[in-house]
């Protein structure tokens, strides 16, 4: 019975690994009372004034299909806020598509541009999707290690990866895992080998709105880059709006179609209620972003400056919400580390690993959690660490001792 | 508004270390800063939002909102009359208001009798008083931007990428 099974699942998704980590999570789904710093989504519910906005558009009765593309409203929303954030007019008809979230925009992407064994150029440690999607739409990724680095992808590193295959880059940033974003003289030179080789960058800036040292440079504003750039964007993290799950997807109206035929078929369109929130967003969520912001930027603060403290060297991350400390100090694994603080300590991490293997000896900690979870958790890291670095000690003076 | 007010309003145990970490300043220049608030009255307590409805054995109490109706003075306008009804302990807050009333008091009393004896006996009979409305409060839904609700439990997920 289990071969036949087996037989019928395609090769091809029977080949995709699952992540490593699956079981860790298991794990903490399964332990009550943690204090979790392994979520991947703000801690802030949708701002009231856009959640009114779908339960209103519901009593109105707009539960309808809308358009493919998305509501027009929304489109045209859309390419003015953008034109503001970015200075780049994006054509509400041909240029703009609302999608379930970045993930869906994503794998349309790559699904409308790819040719099979195209490559696609992606910096690791990074978000576990890119990947695996790439695959699934057969063609190979191409990982590069910044580990190296700082996390932080050079302009050498791109050349040395580029070959006649190559099609694309994936620029996440600021990046889930690492907050690692760039300057606009660091996006420059990336624009030129960009430009040079004729790649599409899909730049996908979902953290953008949450960039606390610099002013985000959305890829698209570089000058000349438009033509070459798929912008990838969504409400999810600006405006706490996960579970709505709208995203949205810019770029030369040739892209814009092909992507536009797979998600007709595939999504038909995102759900009107939730497009209804997003409208709302983009007309008064301003303020939340920055109160939020502000917020994020103060646990930033303290969470690096605690981090540090404690022995975890932890570069600044620039943006998103996430600190990406090493702890190779401890002389645990990755994995063995976050098992252990989750036993013990009951605190949730999730391990660099899940980010790509070359992220051994670093930790993922979210700090979109209240600042009461955020104290309590470090200073139970602390109590771990402290113990650990015991059995440690007193391990390696018995080993002295043979 | 200043950051460390803006933490202190929202969680007053915030420790200065604490704030000097948040902002990136030294926990000197912290302290420095609240004393300073302090001083100029900026700061003028630190309290615990109690959610009363919840205590079982308190000593239950009644407020109402009290519109009042005032003759202003020559020279002094409202601010004599108000100071002689905020006085009152038994009133927890006052407002001058615009529109067809100008004072609000928010008054507190053990029972509706003792509210209403106050309004009767203290607050109406005084000199350039020219009426009341008394509108006794029947449910606290939220106060000072709290909600008065238990603490909702985490809806995220625990651990997610």
């Amino acid at each position: 019975m289990q071969k036949n099974m087996k037989t019928i699942i395609s090769k091809k998704v029977d080949d995709m690994q699952p992540s490593g980590i699956r079981a860790f999570f298991d794990l903490v789904l399964g332990m009550k009372e943690v204090i979790s710093l392994g979520v991947g989504e703000p801690d802030f519910v949708t701002p009231w004034q856009i959640r009114e906005a779908g339960i209103y558009s519901l009593e109105q009765g707009f539960t309808s299909y809308t358009s493919n593309k998305g509501l027009y409203k929304l489109r045209l929303g859309l390419s003015r806020y953008l034109s503001g954030k970015c200075g780049v007019e994006y054509c509400p008809d041909e240029e703009i598509l609302i999608t379930v979230g970045v993930s869906e925009a994503f794998d349309l992407a790559l699904r409308a541009m790819l040719n099979p064994l195209d490559e696609v150029l992606i910096p690791v440690p990074c978000y576990v999707s890119y990947g695996p999607l790439v695959e699934l739409a057969g063609g190979v990724p191409v990982y590069i290690d910044t580990c190296g680095s700082n996390f932080k992808l050079t302009p050498a590193a791109i050349k040395k990866a580029i070959n006649k295959k190559t099609k694309a880059l994936v620029l996440n940033y600021p990046c889930n895992p690492t907050g690692v974003s760039y300057t606009k003289s660091e996006l420059e030179e990336f624009k030129k080998i960009i430009l040079a080789n004729n790649l599409i960058c899909i730049a996908d800036e979902v953290y953008d709105e949450l960039t606390y040292d610099f002013t985000h440079t959305p890829f698209v504003s570089l000058s000349g880059a438009k033509k070459n750039t798929l912008y990838l964007n969504g409400f999810s993290k600006s405006f706490a709006m996960t579970g709505w799950r709208v995203g949205f997807a810019c770029g030369p109206k040739e892209i814009i179609a092909a992507m536009t035929k797979v998600h007709q078929y595939t999504i038909m369109c995102v759900s009107i209620t939730s497009q209804m929130a997003a409208c709302e967003a983009l007309a008064s969520g301003r303020k939340a972003i920055e109160e939020m912001k502000r917020e994020y930027k103060r646990r930033r603060e303290f969470v690096i400056d605690r981090l540090n403290g404690l022995g975890l060297s932890c570069a600044m991350p620039q943006g998103a919400f996430y600190a990406f400390p090493s702890i190779k100090s401890s002389g645990l694994t990755s994995i063995e580390f976050a098992q252990k603080l989750l036993k013990v300590q009951k605190v949730a991490v999730v391990p660099g690993t899940a980010f790509g293997s070359c992220a051994e000896g670093f930790l993922r900690i979210s700090y979109a959690s209240s600042m009461d979870n955020l104290k309590e958790a470090l200073n139970r890291m602390e109590i771990f660490l402290k113990n650990q670095r015991k059995c440690t000690a007193s391990y390696s003076r018995k080993n002295s001792l043979r | 508004m200043d950051e460390i007010l803006e933490i202190l309003e929202n969680d007053a145990r915030a420790l200065p270390e604490e704030i000097a970490k948040m902002l990136k300043k030294k926990p000197q220049a912290i302290k420095e800063a609240i004393k300073k608030f302090e001083k100029e009255g900026i700061i003028l307590k630190y309290k615990a939002v109690i959610n009363k409805g919840l205590i079982k054995d308190v000593d239950s109490s009644v407020r109402a909102l009290i519109e009042v109706n005032i003759i202003p003075q020559k020279d002094l306008g409202f601010d004599k009359i108000a100071e002689r009804i905020y006085s009152f302990p038994e009133v927890s807050s006052c407002y001058l208001i615009s529109g067809s009333y100008d004072l609000l008091l928010v008054v507190e009393g053990k029972d509706l009798q003792s509210v209403a004896r106050f309004v009767a006996e203290k607050l109406a009979p005084l000199e350039n008083i020219r009426g009341t409305t008394t509108h006794f409060l029947l449910k606290k839904y939220k106060e000072d931007g709290v909600i008065l609700k238990h603490r909702e439990e985490n809806k995220r997920i625990a651990i997610s990428y």
